[in-house]
């Protein structure tokens, strides 16, 4: 059977090949032109296009506007500062805290928001995250506000995650397999379910699946991976903060997630790229950067959202399809 | 723990309670009426805090400050309506979402541009300086009139929405805002009209918050999430469940962190109670939140049946 | 092929009946019509038998099994598939996605996160049989949010088709057709008269007596006669009651 919507494959696969060669190359390119720092600022892209990818499976193939996935980045990264606090450096300790947390917290907080849908769903995961962020400034023992210091960072084996060059590379492996792995569930029964889920939630149980099942197992998977980018960046600045679950962090990766191109494979990775490659620049012209920025994302809300992706699809060959992504939020 | 000391406490939680119920009444009419998720009516309670801070200094009135707050608040919250929020009601909540982020993003900085990252100091006005008398207790005379003019402003809105023409509107455009712009209503003016009313309240609260907390880039987000927790809490689209959430979130919080602490040091280790103490009382209301959602998902007082 | 009954089935909206005691016999293999004027109660009986509605008193039992507790999805996967009267499909996907899916859902596993679902050769060949006996083989491949309105109707008899049910809930499947859209769809029913129970909902009167086996009239909520379409043509109080207005 060869039929195949024209979804399941875009035009952005060469585009997003010759992006991973491309974040491939900047440790040689860097080391050569003696510019160190881009190595940790494309780290930490390569750490935010994770987040990314792991809020597309909610929020692109779900349609679940979560806009409290910086609860799970910072779970990830006090998973690492909290372990290393008490003298415990493994690697592995860090990675099973990490996912153990985010999967139970996602699971939790997924349960509890599913049983409303839309508005309200939006509502509740922004109030979870607010949730995170007070447990963990009140934690004074921890360092409250001011955040707390990774006392040992990372080691899997003789594999310390605490060096930027280790962490640049673990970073772009595990982008490259949450990457690989969303286009395979894309087109897997899983990912079209989900994704049917979003489009028609009353016709996914009517054919014997359980939307509300099936969105919150993305959600939890969805939170288990944004824990792991969590992690890296824990390892990355050698911190972790509270100011990590701010709103604002959730916020910019809906951002990143609708600027890249909601629902496709390549887009979180692009919107990462675009969105901290953006940042950066402005932040060169002015300090308030955030007044241009701000603008530009009500531009981008109001101008329609097909994104990046969308924009490089519409290129080479007519789009076959005009309807738009359908966001249908929440529960069945 | 005194009786004078809990009593201060539960006057302190309904005046949490009233701000909360000024910023929540018009936001939850905007998310069940216009299906509108409105995360910049944060910034619109900054607008009015930062209006009232500068006219109080340049005038010496509070009075005026507070009609400042309220004039300049419904002004930008109609602009915002007319140019950008207009737009986007038939739209996906995402699109909501995005939008008010990137003016969330824009006022903060712009009010950081224009007047520092320093949070503005407001002196509570000279008249409301002192202290009131409440069966034998002595509280501050300042949010015993806070409390006033938040039950007044429930007063005046349950008058508006059951005894008014307007306001029956708008409780059918609680129940079926389809229908409602079926009707033959102009159904843009009153979502104009709406927004505005829910602008001046968020001004007035930014008004009256201003010499009790910090006036600066970025205050009106907690408050916000805050608000989101009651408006679920209470119902999307219900007043009267804003007002009763609003209450019961605002003592809750209160009670709780003063409480909570003195509960668990009786029951734990000292050390224990000083450290989960504060971040207990911190979750509370999340905590409630999440009650209410397991037990009655459409809120405790919806505004729509069936 | 399973039967379906329904025992005394109660809605109520307040203080209206909106479904009044209604027993229902549909045996096994017939293709069993429901008709009554609008506002009898068709669709709120249809909804109660997907299990979108919760009945308030009574009993379904199909194929000998008491479903009356079950949610809607699991009443699919019993083999109990219903299509919708305003047309519910996944407009992104193509025809034989929707088919596929339809498929997968009943009778196969969806936890699956890896291996494309067009590699699951059985779910792929009963969509295939089913697209075709829908009679939409030549658009396998057409998106289906850019399809014509009769053709998604005929779709989402393609999508109940593709679970291999039991039993068909149709509700109003040639609503807002053209005479030869429906005459057709009236020829692809016929196809399927014996393969499947089915209950069918409709108005068209030309479909209902050609392809039923046994009709039941619904008015106000209550069933007022169930006879052969010979009998039904007959009966005074259904011709005075419904029969005399003709409807579309």
């Amino acid at each position: 059977m060869t039929s195949l919507s024209s979804h399941s494959r875009s035009s952005a696969v060469l585009p997003l090949l010759l992006l991973f060669a491309g974040f491939a190359a900047v440790p040689f390119v860097a080391t050569a032109l003696e510019q160190p720092f881009w190595i940790s600022f494309f780290a930490r892209i390569l750490i935010y296009a994770i987040a990314a990818s792991a809020l597309n499976l909610a929020l692109g193939y779900g349609g679940l506007v979560s806009f409290g996935h910086a609860l799970f980045m910072g779970l990830g990264s006090y998973a690492v500062a909290l372990p290393a606090f008490h003298g415990i450096a493994s690697g592995w300790a860090h990675l099973a805290l990490c996912i153990g947390a985010s999967s139970l917290v996602a699971l939790a907080v997924g349960a509890i928001s599913l049983r409303t849908s839309g508005m309200a769903f939006i509502m509740i995961t922004l109030a979870f995250a607010q949730m995170g962020y007070f447990l963990l400034v009140s934690l004074k023992q921890y360092g409250g506000d001011d955040g707390l210091p990774v006392a040992a960072t990372s080691q899997f084996g003789s594999l310390d995650l605490g060096s930027t060059l280790p962490l640049y590379a673990t970073a772009l492996v595990v982008l490259a397999l949450v990457t690989w792995w969303m286009a395979k569930l894309r087109s897997a029964p899983f990912g079209m379910a989900l994704r049917g889920a979003r489009q028609n939630a009353r016709r996914i149980n009517a054919i014997g699946l359980e939307a509300r099942r099936l969105q919150l197992v993305a959600f939890v998977i969805s939170g288990a991976i944004c824990g792991v980018s969590g992690m890296l960046l824990a390892n990355l600045n050698a911190f972790a903060s509270p100011s990590s679950l701010a709103w604002t962090v959730s916020g910019e990766l809906i951002v990143m997630v609708v600027l890249g191109g909601i629902g496709t494979v390549a887009g979180p990775v692009i919107g990462a790229l675009v969105f901290l490659g953006l940042e950066e620049v402005l932040k060169g012209l002015t300090e308030h950067w955030m007044l241009i920025f701000g603008p530009l994302i009500v531009v981008m809300a109001l101008v329609g959202r097909r994104g990046i992706v969308g924009l490089i699809d519409l290129w080479p060959k007519a789009q076959r399809s005009s309807t738009p992504v359908v966001v249908s939020e929440g529960g069945a | 723990m005194s009786a004078a000391l809990l009593f201060v406490q539960l006057l302190n939680g309904l005046q949490y309670g009233v701000l909360l119920f000024l910023l929540a009444a018009g936001l939850t009419l905007v998310f069940g009426i216009m299906s509108f998720v409105n995360l910049a009516h944060g910034s619109l309670y900054m607008v009015g805090a930062y209006a009232a801070a500068l006219a109080y200094g340049a005038t010496g009135s509070f009075a005026l400050a507070v009609l400042a707050a309220m004039g300049t608040a419904l002004v930008v919250g109609w602009l915002l309506e007319l140019t950008i929020v207009s737009r986007l009601y038939r739209r996906d909540h995402l699109d909501h979402v995005l939008a008010t982020f990137g003016l969330v993003m824009f006022f903060n900085e712009g009010v950081r541009l224009v007047w520092g990252p320093q949070p503005l100091f407001v002196q509570v006005p000279e008249v409301l300086a002192g202290t009131v008398q409440l069966f034998g207790f002595n509280y501050p005379s300042y949010r015993f009139a806070i409390i006033a003019v938040g039950l007044l402003v429930a007063v005046g809105s349950y008058w508006l929405i059951h005894k008014t023409r307007v306001g029956m509107l708008i409780r059918a455009g609680a129940q079926n805002p389809q229908l409602v712009g079926a009707l033959g209503v102009n159904i843009g003016l009153l979502n104009a009209m709406l927004f505005g009313v829910g602008a001046m309240l968020a001004g007035l609260a930014g008004a009256m918050a201003g010499p009790l907390l910090s006036v600066q880039s970025g205050m009106g987000e907690p408050v916000l999430i805050t608000t989101l927790v009651v408006i679920v809490i209470g119902g999307i689209g219900s007043v009267n469940g804003a007002l009763y959430a609003a209450l019961i979130v605002g003592v809750v919080d209160t009670l709780g962190r003063v409480l909570l602490p003195l509960v668990l040091r009786q029951i734990a280790e000292r050390s224990v109670a000083d450290a989960a103490g504060p971040a207990l009382a911190s979750m509370l209301v999340y905590l409630l939140m999440a009650v209410v959602l397991a037990l009655r998902p459409q809120g405790l007082f919806p505004a729509r049946r069936g | 092929m399973s039967s379906l009954q329904t025992e005394g089935l109660v809605k109520r909206y307040g203080a209206l009946l909106v479904t009044d005691h209604v027993s229902l016999d549909i045996r096994a293999g017939e293709l069993h019509a429901v008709i009554g004027p609008n506002g009898a109660g068709k669709t709120t009986l249809i909804n109660q038998l997907s299990g979108e509605l919760p009945a308030d008193e009574g009993r379904i039992v199909f194929g000998g099994q008491d479903i009356s507790a079950l949610p809607v999805h699991q009443r699919a996967r019993t083999g109990l598939l219903r299509s919708y009267q305003i047309t519910s499909i996944f407009e992104e996907f193509s025809v034989t996605e929707n088919a596929v899916l339809a498929a997968l859902a009943a009778k196969r596993s969806a936890w699956r996160f890896w291996t494309p679902m067009r590699d699951d050769v059985a779910a792929c060949a009963a969509a295939e049989a089913a697209v075709a006996a829908a009679g939409l083989a030549k658009h396998a491949d057409a998106l289906a949010g850019e399809l014509a309105y009769g053709q998604r109707r005929q779709l989402e008899l393609a999508m109940a088709l593709a679970a291999e049910p039991k039993f068909l809930l149709l509700d109003e499947p040639m609503a807002g057709m053209s005479v030869q859209e429906s005459a057709a769809v009236t020829e692809l029913l016929r196809g399927l008269k014996g393969r499947y129970t089915i209950l069918l909902v409709e108005h068209d009167m030309d479909a209902v007596f050609a392809l039923a086996d046994r009709i039941s009239v619904l008015v106000y909520g209550s069933v007022m006669f169930t006879g052969t379409p010979d009998e039904i043509r007959a009966h005074p109080e259904v011709r005075a009651v419904y029969l005399g207005e003709e409807t579309a």
